[in-house]
């Protein structure tokens, strides 16, 4: 099974995989899931430390209440059912950066259960069930490499013990890795937008592991999955997913059987490699966690936590298409973070024309960031600045090449787009003599709109203006070209 | 009845007075039990490590306290001992293993804090059943404790060392802990005060686990009243233990001498049956007339489960202590072992040689009731029988007030008599274990002394929280 590139379409296609995620995502609270200390990321190692979350003898947990908030407002916000009464269980194992030889967790009682998300496919939106979502505490980090004595020795870092986690857990309703790849980023979207965790792929805030199977087409039932670890960049995921499926697909071409198993992603090769067989795999040995009660979520509590649920992006989507005359795409690209999509609504509020800021999102801004290989979060334009543009574009003062050219400036500068505008903007022709023979010089070119105009089409005015302001480069001064344009008309 | 073999039998209050009195200072009186220990330990091996240093500095701000004039707490002075399951800030924690040899926690027990809060004087850390498992005090990797009524006897255990420094008066109080009986039967064993309180009336935070749901500390003491006293400092909700109750805390010592008259005593006939000595069912019984002429009312109850304690406590306990000890595995403290040539070899050759015999025995038998397809015949059953065991004290309580069984079916046996029969070990807990799983306060107060000079202890039983009617009744006997 070396290559797994032989693999024909044909082949390919007489399989379906099937596919269920799990994912972990560390909450952003102050403090750890049941001690005092700080859980924030990149502090020296060993500093944010105490006997609980070292697991020194005599230590006892006491839960954090924020995680359990944060949690279950995660668990509302994709549909889950958060349980009245839940149950803390050690998952027993021995690594050196488990302080306690087990990780706190919930095993049969978890914090909630039956959500379900809603992803786009190419045959139209499809629902992916979540099975649950239980609370944990993180281990520490191993660091293996970087010193001078990495060859004799591991160094630990404990800072990230008991930081407390959210293990969302997918039903195995995926079947491809473009379906997986969009499960991770609405997922990712909305955790976002309740602001319970950073989603920092890099620093580990996301981390994501994948059972995937494979089974011919029609057939019931589930072929032996292999559960891949560390599939942990959205860059991967699908490249991961893909590989393993096609590995599969060809042991059980070339006559094998799939074997349960762990394996581990290795994004440097390019493929997956056995972790662990079923043999070797651990028995947790899970039971309930005697220095913690049972979690009381009341009725109202989950009312309290309710109540901190922000719009979230689909529904948010839906009411911006209403409300802007915007189009799905303009409003898919807009809600792309919460603060993004918070700027475009204050921005949408203040401008004449909504779906203008949108189109020059789509249109001007997107190509640019890409190009400079920034996210939407780092653009050094602002959407205050986007409206701007799109005001001075709706008036004419601003022709399209020459808000081209701003915006090229303002990625050059990194300044925002009034900066760059007031410095850079023409200089206005205010001279009414100059002015007025521009407008001649039109009224003369277009005796139909004159005649509209003079009977009684008032509106007509406004053409003569775009074209006047066409012919100045956007440089007349637009107040008094309307003026101008009236009298003469009026004339 | 208690104090006839004891050298000194100062209670909390001779001590508190003498302080108080200016009679004694703090420091003298520290000095003197030092000097006690240093007479009488060698024969017995009660201590594993002093804390000399800490004590003296503690009671000399007593001392001062006294010259100023400033209202002393309730243990002024007071030398107290600590068992070695229970962390002191720089003092070695061995919990009685070779594992954590070396070891000193950066942190007090709540319990600890609070005794030094309350102006008593920590004397240093007392041998043990390695992680408390034992009823003899024979598992220490430090040495076997001797009963000072008897030293050729055991002092009982898990908490012997706590036991044997109060009967021989190297200590007023000390703190135990009793996981399945390891406060009542020591305390049975060697003639004094022991009390196991309601769980979680005392914060276990500091206490070295070996079974989470059944782990409680308590006194040791000379007598009952020193029992209240010590158990209203200790008691209350620490914001650092999720377990530990917010039920406020009573005055135990207010209704210390209210008359019995008119109290429901059951009496469990589950707890008469074969295997008792005949000289603990005789001072039993003659205690029951005592506390009938003191105006009791008897009742035969039944606890129709007992039977079953014993399996029960053990696969429940087993599987917690497999997981709490899972922590001890050389990479960050305490012993670990030389020359392993990778990881899983230090896991365990650390975990083999740091651990002894019974320990072991208790981890594989924890691991095993919890592994894949065990955890619903074992753990979850036994989570049942816990359940029906639970209603059985509850049934009882509804009809009566307390329950009056025998601590232990024997006085303290000898040194080396059970330590190649597991089982019959086990067995020295079967009137005591069935309390740690129903959560309910027990109290073992001396109620007899054998033909051989023995003493035998009574154990009461109440409902949970209702610490102050056992002390009531623990106190009757006291003064019968």
């Amino acid at each position: 099974m070396a290559s797994t590139t032989a693999l024909s379409p044909e082949i390919l296609a007489k399989y379906e995989p099937v596919i269920g995620l799990e994912v972990h995502v560390q909450l952003q609270t102050e403090t750890k899931a049941f001690c005092g200390c700080s859980s924030r990321f990149g502090a020296a190692p060993n500093t944010q430390v105490c006997p609980v979350c070292l697991g020194l003898p005599g230590a006892l947990p006491v839960l954090n209440r924020r995680a359990v908030e944060f949690g279950a407002l995660a668990a509302m916000a994709i549909n889950c059912q958060v349980r009245e009464t839940s149950i803390f269980a050690r998952k027993n194992y021995f690594y050196p950066d488990l302080p306690k030889s087990y990780q706190i967790s919930q095993f049969d009682k978890p914090l909630a259960e039956h959500g379900w998300i809603d992803v786009p496919t190419p045959n139209g939106s499809k629902r992916i069930g979540i099975t649950r979502l239980h609370l944990e505490e993180d281990a520490g980090k191993s660091m293996h490499d970087g010193f001078a004595d990495s060859r004799e020795r591991t160094y630990l870092d404990l800072n990230r013990c008991g930081t407390p986690l959210a293990e969302i857990v997918s039903e195995p309703d995926i079947r491809t890795a473009d379906e997986a790849y969009e499960y991770l980023a609405r997922l990712k979207e909305i955790l976002l937008y309740t602001s319970v965790s950073d989603c920092n792929m890099e620093e580990g805030s996301l981390r994501c592991d994948a059972n995937v199977s494979v089974r011919l087409k029609g057939a019931e039932k589930f072929g032996t999955k292999a559960e891949v670890k560390n599939v942990n960049s959205f860059r991967f995921v699908r490249a991961a997913l893909e590989y393993e499926i096609a590995r599969q697909i060809e042991v059980l071409e070339s006559g094998g059987r799939v074997q349960q198993e762990t394996r581990l992603w290795n994004a440097n090769e390019g493929r997956t490699y056995s972790m662990r067989s079923k043999e070797q795999a651990h028995d947790y040995r899970y039971f309930p966690e005697p220095d913690l009660p049972p979690l009381v979520v009341s009725a109202a509590w989950q009312h309290e936590i309710r109540a901190n649920m922000p719009e979230l992006p689909e529904a948010r989507r839906k009411r911006m298409v209403a409300d802007y005359d915007i189009t799905e795409q303009d409003a898919q690209v807009l809600t792309g973070t919460r603060e993004f999509a918070d700027q475009f609504e204050a921005a949408a509020k203040a401008t004449k024309s909504p779906k203008r800021v949108a189109n020059l999102v789509q249109g001007e801004l997107m190509g640019r960031l890409k190009a400079a290989g920034l996210e939407l979060t780092q653009s050094p334009i602002s959407m205050r600045g986007i409206a701007q543009a799109a005001d001075l574009t709706e008036s004419g003062e601003l022709s399209s090449k020459m808000l081209k050219q701003l915006f090229d400036h303002c990625f050059e500068t990194s300044e925002d787009f009034p900066v760059v505008y007031e410095r850079e903007k023409p200089q206005q022709i205010s001279d009414p003599a100059a002015l007025e023979t521009m407008i001649d010089e039109i009224i003369a070119a277009n005796p139909k709109q004159v005649e509209q105009y003079r009977g009684g089409k008032k509106t007509v005015a406004a053409f003569f203006v775009g074209q006047v302001m066409r012919l100045s480069k956007g440089q007349a001064n637009p107040a008094l070209l309307n003026e101008l344009v009236t009298k003469k008309l009026d004339a | 009845m208690t104090t006839a073999m004891t050298k000194t039998a100062m209670t909390i209050d001779d001590a508190r007075q003498a302080i108080a009195s200016g009679k004694t200072k703090a420091t003298t009186l520290a000095e003197s039990f030092y000097q006690t220990i240093a007479a009488e330990d060698p024969k017995i091996n009660a201590w594993l490590s002093l804390s000399r240093e800490r004590a003296l500095q503690q009671a000399a701000r007593v001392d001062a306290m006294v010259t100023r004039g400033d209202a002393l707490p309730a243990l002024a002075g007071v030398p107290i001992g600590i068992k070695d399951v229970l962390t002191m800030q720089g003092a070695p924690a061995t919990a009685g293993s070779k594992i954590l040899e070396g070891y000193q926690p950066p942190y007090d027990a709540t319990a600890v804090a609070r005794l030094e809060s309350a102006g008593a004087v920590l004397l240093g850390k007392l041998n043990c059943d390695e992680f408390a498992m034992g009823s003899s005090n024979e598992n220490s990797a430090y040495g076997p404790v001797h009963n000072p009524r008897a030293l050729d006897r055991v002092p009982g255990g898990s908490s012997g060392g706590s036991a044997a420094a109060v009967a021989a008066g190297m200590a007023v109080a000390t703190l135990g802990t009793d996981t399945g009986g390891s406060i009542r039967q020591p305390a049975s064993f060697c003639g004094v005060v022991g009390m196991l309180p309601t769980y979680g009336r005392i914060s276990r935070y500091g206490l070295i686990a070996f079974a989470s749901s059944l782990d409680r500390v308590g006194p040791f003491t000379h007598t009952v009243r020193d029992a209240a006293t010590l158990l209203g400092v200790l008691a209350g909700h620490d914001p650092m233990d999720a377990t530990s109750s917010p039920v406020p805390v009573p005055d135990y010592t207010a209704d210390l001498n209210k008359p019995v008259k008119g109290l429901r005593v059951g009496v469990p006939r589950e707890y008469f049956a074969e295997g008792l000595d005949a000289e603990v069912r005789a001072a039993i019984e003659k205690t029951l007339d005592q506390l009938r002429a003191a105006g009791c009312t008897l009742h035969n109850i039944s606890l129709p489960h007992t039977q079953y304690a014993i399996p029960t406590y053990y696969v429940l306990a087993t599987a917690e202590a497999s997981s709490n000890l899972a922590r001890f595995d050389g990479v960050r403290y305490g012993y670990r072992a030389p020359q392993a040539d990778s990881l899983n070899a230090m896991y365990r050759r650390t975990r083999d040689g740091g651990f002894g015999a019974e320990v072991k025995r208790r981890i594989l038998l924890g691991t095993y009731v919890l592994s894949a397809g065990y955890y619903d015949a074992y753990y979850r059953k036994a989570q049942q029988v816990r359940m029906l065991l639970t209603r059985d004290y509850l049934q009882a309580f509804s009809e009566v007030d307390v329950l009056l069984t025998p601590t232990a079916p024997t006085p303290a046996f000898r040194l080396g008599e059970k330590t190649d029969d597991p089982l019959a070990m086990y067995l020295a807990d079967i009137y005591t274990v069935t309390a740690n799983l129903a959560g309910i306060c027990g109290i073992s107060v001396p109620c007899g002394i054998s033909k051989t000079g023995l003493p035998i202890g009574a154990q009461v039983l109440g409902r949970h929280f209702d610490e102050a009617t056992i002390l009531r009744v623990a106190q009757a006997i006291e003064s019968a």
